[in-house]
């Protein structure tokens, strides 16, 4: 680990100042710290902003308002939380483990860097880290990677199970920084790689991530999150799947799916979605809408496998949400 | 035991020595040193030359009830501060990634990977290791559970699984013998002793 010179925000201002001035935001530093000993992340300045005051978890009418600075373990726990948005709790509870998530924060979730070995293996090329050098997964070891937003820069996937959830739900990432507030919708706020591969979300240099804002609505409480995983926990997923459903009078109104371990960021599915709304549920109707999940995917040498798992997967979990298994 | 680079400043370096005479072990300097004099020399940051004065905190810990007052590379992890500085040798160094669990300790009643987590984002806090459950010379009813079902061979992984297993009681995860093994998966055995460690974890929280 390289030396860094190290303070503690007091305040917004005093967290914005040190961000300025070059400091790297650490929070659960879950990511952050194993990155630094492995030198991907060579940051000369750490600044704590664990004194920040976003802790709450706040239900309101229209709105779940989570703090940034809320560990995994308290959100999955929350009672509106499992109530509301079974879909956060389960996708939380399935990431990890019980000691990372009690030391993990919900907006160092989201700032998740990739789990690609090349990326983490500083002799590796790789352009998500390094731009230019190349990208050793594309012909290298690359069952857990991406066949869905790949570039020939990356292939990395987005390795957050609760922002896959997060991306079907249509939450709101709310942000600071010295010139104000900014609510950026999810699905802008993580970025293919493209040609630009290091730049993974929509933050500008020094923006603070302060809280996460959830739509209500009736879908909500109908929703759940299935994991696939080389073992049963405490591993990173093949593919999972967030799906919230809103049945009303026998026909469903809306549906959300997004689905994980497949994109190189969370996926959501709208053609999946328009396939169900409207219709009937049915067994023959998940089949025809999860034969879609994987449409446009382009798996690399060792991740075939992947698309008929992503769309079985999709059809295991919307029928275990619809309750007709 | 190598000492600590001295190119510090005076007033670091006496403070180093205060801090040092209160302590057991202050080997972690042995990678530090080690490691700042490579890096440095391949870093062409026209700012490394200070890190020497900026690259140090002083916090002060509570640890199995002790309150310990160190000044440490701010590199160093919560792990290696227990190990290296405090020579509290209980808490294991597995993969150092997070990944297995070894290092597991409660921070202020909650169970978390020591390795993962930087000493100096914690002062103030309230540390229990391995070394401190005991009572009044009476063992911890899940350390006493381990001896008695056998829940360990090798026994590397077993304080961090023991530390563990008190957090996952505390939680209330113990409903099942599945709960358990879920809520237990952060702690990895290569020897294989799950099945008795599920076993002690039950008994214990039953009252049994």
């Amino acid at each position: 680990m390289y030396p860094f010179s190290f303070s503690r925000a007091t305040d917004e201002r005093s967290a914005f100042a040190a961000a300025t001035s070059g400091a790297r935001y650490i929070a659960g530093g879950t990511t952050l710290v194993d990155l630094m000993r492995e030198t991907v992340e060579r940051p000369t300045a750490v600044v704590d902003i664990n004194g920040l005051p976003y802790r709450s978890i706040d239900l309101q009418a229209s709105r779940l308002r989570i703090g940034s600075l809320v560990r995994m373990s308290a959100l999955a726990a929350h009672p509106d939380v499992r109530r509301e948005f079974p879909v956060i709790a389960q996708a939380l509870e399935l990431s990890a483990s019980a000691q990372l998530r009690n030391m993990a924060s919900i907006g160092g979730n989201l700032m998740q860097r990739p789990r690609c070995l090349y990326f983490r293996d500083v002799s590796a090329s790789c352009n998500r880290r390094t731009p230019g050098s190349g990208c050793a997964a594309v012909n290298g070891l690359n069952r857990g990677h991406a066949i869905l937003g790949a570039s020939e820069q990356c292939v990395a996937t987005h390795p957050s199970d609760l922002a896959v959830a997060l991306v079907a739900l249509d939450a709101v990432v709310i942000t600071r920084d010295g010139t104000g507030e900014r609510q950026i919708p999810i699905a802008q706020f993580f970025r293919q790689p493209g040609t630009t591969p290091d730049r993974e979300h929509d933050l500008r240099p020094g923006e603070l991530i302060v809280a996460v804002d959830v739509p209500t609505g009736p879908e909500m409480r109908r929703s759940g999150y299935l994991k696939v995983r080389d073992r049963e926990s405490f591993e990173f997923a093949l593919t999972s799947a967030a799906v919230a459903l809103h049945i009303d009078a026998g026909v469903i109104r809306t549906a959300r799916v997004a689905v994980g371990g497949v994109g190189t960021v969370p996926w959501r599915l709208p053609a999946v979605e328009q396939a169900l709304q409207g219709r009937v549920p049915g067994a023959g109707l998940w089949s025809t809408a999860a034969a879609l999940a994987a449409d446009g995917a382009k798996p690399l040498q060792e991740n075939g496998f992947k698309v008929e798992l992503l769309k079985r997967t999709v059809e295991r979990q919307l029928r275990n949400v619809a309750g007709q298994p | 035991m190598v000492d600590e680079p001295d190119d510090d400043g005076a007033g670091e370096y006496s403070a180093f020595r205060v801090n040092r005479r209160t302590f057991v072990g202050a080997s972690v300097t042995v990678g530090g040193a080690v490691a700042v004099g490579s890096l440095l020399a391949g870093c062409d940051d026209a700012e490394s030359g200070e890190d020497a004065e900026t690259s140090r905190t002083t916090l002060t810990l509570r640890i199995n009830g002790e309150a310990h007052e160190l000044t440490v590379d701010n590199r160093t992890s919560l792990l290696d501060l227990l190990r290296e500085r405090v020579g509290l040798t209980g808490t294991k160094k597995g993969c150092d990634q997070g990944a297995c669990g070894a290092c597991t300790v409660l921070m202020d009643d909650t169970r978390v990977t020591s390795c993962l987590t930087l000493a100096v984002m914690h002062d103030g806090a309230d540390i229990v290791t391995i070394e401190g459950l005991a009572t009044n010379g009476r063992l911890h009813p899940l350390q006493q559970a381990f001896i008695d079902e056998d829940a360990f061979q090798c026994g590397y992984c077993t304080p961090g699984q023991i530390l563990s297993g008190v957090g996952c009681i505390k939680e209330g995860h113990t409903g099942s013998a599945a709960e358990i093994r879920e809520w237990m998966s952060g702690n990895i055995c290569r020897c294989g002793a799950y099945t008795n460690i599920v076993t002690a974890i039950a008994k214990t929280s039953s009252g049994a």
